[in-house]
């Protein structure tokens, strides 16, 4: 069976593994495991921005797995960016085998606010989701609820749900079935 | 968004056309990438796109001057410029130059998602709208057509005043007198100009039939109903409905209107399901609603609830000052139309209108000049060209007994009224200098 692998950049609390794990295997109909390997992305660093190249940790994960029958999803700490944009809160490979999700911005504190865990675990979930999403091919939902519903403020990722919407679960049984 | 957008994105860094077409292309776009200008012109001939994002700093042509390139081929694509912060200066030159919006990089995802977005929406209203988009252009030329004159400025400024707003309108005025095309500047005055105005005529329609044409029905409402069919009040959702002679509708009708003003809500003939619609009403009409209320003709409840504000469109016999440039006008319109060398109508000619009575309005001076304009020939309409009946009243009704100061003074005004009071243009056409003219105009209180 095809299985999607968690690459924790980060310490994340056994509980949330154990979320983040349920949701994507409910979600996209794969297994999903964590997988113990020494990756930290410090090659994707820019030093004059100050921040980790997206598209390069892509590429680092790749060779991480066997092409073409699972997935990889990396969680990272550090800000990303790709040159062309300030920041992404994450990337993935279309239809291919890697993404990442950073939760840098995904922390209140970011914005000055008072810390608030259970909301960063939520928020984490649903853009894993996400970006998986596009890894099976799918792209943004103009479903409000859908978590494939296309996200620019950190506020909007709390709008959605961490489910795909009925025709986004029907294209995810698709493509996630070959 | 139910069309693809396509975009094109044009940069020399490989990095920049890969993570945009990345980007987009998860947000369901349709995207292109050109390296240079050259590629993107000839991907540009190829195929059609929506949006341009052109990098302002290339090698070889750079991306104001490929703006200026694709400009002159097509008004209507979409450039966002890229630029960095040292160019910000050139990019403003291309908002000068017709841009729609021009980004900094690196973008800030928030800004150039809604960016997109915005651009995005501008292009389906504006697929929805290419018949919309007709009348406007249309209208932009109005002030031309309904005339100049101190009356029909007037009902302009009231246009302006009553498109802002969202309260019904009735237009009054005889027949002939412009009355959609007021209802229509109305409309794409308003905030609802990106989406349709539907005009019914009440008066050409049977009360069985015009129920249907503006509730719609269902399959099998009614013998030859043989699909579902949407009406008018569906198709001016978030528009306008125009309904001409609203003086004409029956009692029965009379009461449906007036429960779907009220509730916003209606049902298909033959159908259950209830529908909502949120239009703006305008009416036309060229009775006299208020001797039609006081007969018992006219539901006052109705009246009251459409007549929120007027707007009264003076007969053309009340503003003949409109009559030149209004003719000359229909002149300029027919000869592109067929194709014709006449450009002007002699001053006899003119005469002749501006003294006719004009009971069917601007629609009966746009029948004469159409039909003069097929018999006519260049370079200018005499007065034999115009509808034989026009002639004979001049003739009957001119006073024969004319002195020469008269004759001086109507030649003169003409001719002023042909050249829309240009004084040295008329001098010219008269053969006398400026001062005699003024003098002339003194003279005869000649006034525009
Ligand atoms: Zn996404
Ligand atoms: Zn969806």
């Amino acid at each position: 069976m095809s299985c999607v692998y968690i690459v924790p950049l980060l310490e994340l609390r056994p509980q949330t593994r154990q979320r983040l794990c349920v949701a994507i295997e409910q979600q996209t109909f794969w297994s999903a495991e964590l997988l113990d390997v020494p990756f930290d992305g410090q090659f994707a660093y820019d030093q004059v921005r100050e921040q980790y190249h997206s598209s390069q940790i892509l590429l680092g994960l790749k060779n991480l797995i066997k092409p073409g029958t699972d997935k990889i999803l990396a969680i990272v700490p550090f800000d990303l960016f790709i040159p062309i944009l300030t920041f992404v809160y994450g990337e993935a490979h279309l239809d291919g085998p890697a993404a990442v999700v950073s939760i840098y911005r995904l922390r209140p504190e970011f914005f000055g606010l008072p810390p608030a865990p259970e909301l960063v675990v939520e928020r984490l979930i649903k853009e894993s989701i996400h970006e998986l999403g596009h890894t099976f091919g799918l792209r943004h939902c103009r479903n409000r609820g859908c978590v494939l519903n296309a996200s620019t403020y950190v506020e909007e990722i709390d709008l959605k749900t961490h489910e795909f919407c009925a025709a986004c679960r029907e294209e995810i049984v698709r493509h996630a079935g070959k | 968004m139910n069309q693809t957008i396509s975009l094109l994105v044009v940069d020399d860094e490989e990095s920049v056309r890969t993570s945009l077409h990345n980007w987009f292309r998860e947000d369901g776009y349709e995207v292109g990438t050109a390296k240079d200008a050259y590629e993107a012109l000839q991907l540009i001939e190829r195929a059609h796109w929506d949006i341009l994002l052109l990098d302002i700093k290339m090698p070889g042509m750079d991306g104001l001057e490929l703006q200026r390139r694709v400009r002159q081929v097509n008004k209507d694509v979409i450039i966002i410029i890229m630029t960095a912060y040292a160019s910000v200066d050139t990019a403003v030159q291309s908002l000068k130059e017709g841009s729609y919006d021009y980004v900094v990089k690196p973008f800030n995802p928030d800004e150039l998602s809604h960016l997109i977005r915005n651009a995005a929406e501008h292009i389906v209203l504006k697929n929805e709208n290419v018949q919309l988009r007709q009348d406007v252009s249309q209208i932009s030329g109005m002030e031309e057509i309904v005339g100049d004159s101190p009356q029909m400025r007037r009902v302009m400024e009231l246009v302006q005043t009553v498109a802002a707003s969202d309260s019904t309108v009735v237009i009054r005025g005889e027949s002939g007198t412009g009355k959609e095309l007021i209802a229509r500047a109305i409309h794409c005055h308003s905030p609802r100009r990106y989406f349709p105005i539907v005009p019914v005529n009440c008066g050409a329609l049977a009360e069985t039939l015009l129920e249907s044409e503006l509730f719609g029905h269902e399959k099998g409402a009614f013998t030859g109903a043989q699909s579902r069919r949407k009406g008018k009040f569906e198709m001016a959702d978030r528009g306008t409905l125009f309904l001409d002679e609203i003086g004409n509708i029956s009692q029965k009708m009379q009461m449906e209107l007036l429960r779907v003003l009220e509730s916003k809500q209606f049902t298909r003939v033959g159908g259950n399901q209830t529908i909502h619609v949120d239009i703006r009403l305008i009416c036309a009409t060229n009775k006299n609603l208020e001797k039609a209320v006081e007969e018992g003709s006219f539901r006052e409840d109705l009246y009251y609830r459409i007549n929120v504000f007027t707007i009264i469109l003076p007969p053309l016999r009340e503003r003949k000052s409109d009559i030149p440039l209004l003719a000359q006008h229909f002149v300029s319109k027919y000869a592109k139309i067929m194709n014709k060398e006449i450009k002007e109508i002699s001053s006899e000619a003119m005469d002749i209108l501006i003294r006719h009575n004009w009971p069917g309005n601007i629609r009966e001076l746009e029948n004469a000049v159409e039909r003069a304009m097929v018999v006519g020939k260049p370079p200018y309409l005499k007065p034999q060209d115009l509808p034989f009946q026009l002639a004979k009243e001049a003739l009957e009704e001119a006073p024969d007994q004319d002195s020469l100061a008269e004759v001086e003074k109507r030649h003169i005004r003409n001719v002023l009224n042909r050249n829309h009071w240009n004084i040295s243009r008329s001098a010219m056409k008269l053969g006398i200098d400026r001062v005699t003219l003024y003098n002339k105009i003194k003279k005869y209180q000649l006034r525009k």
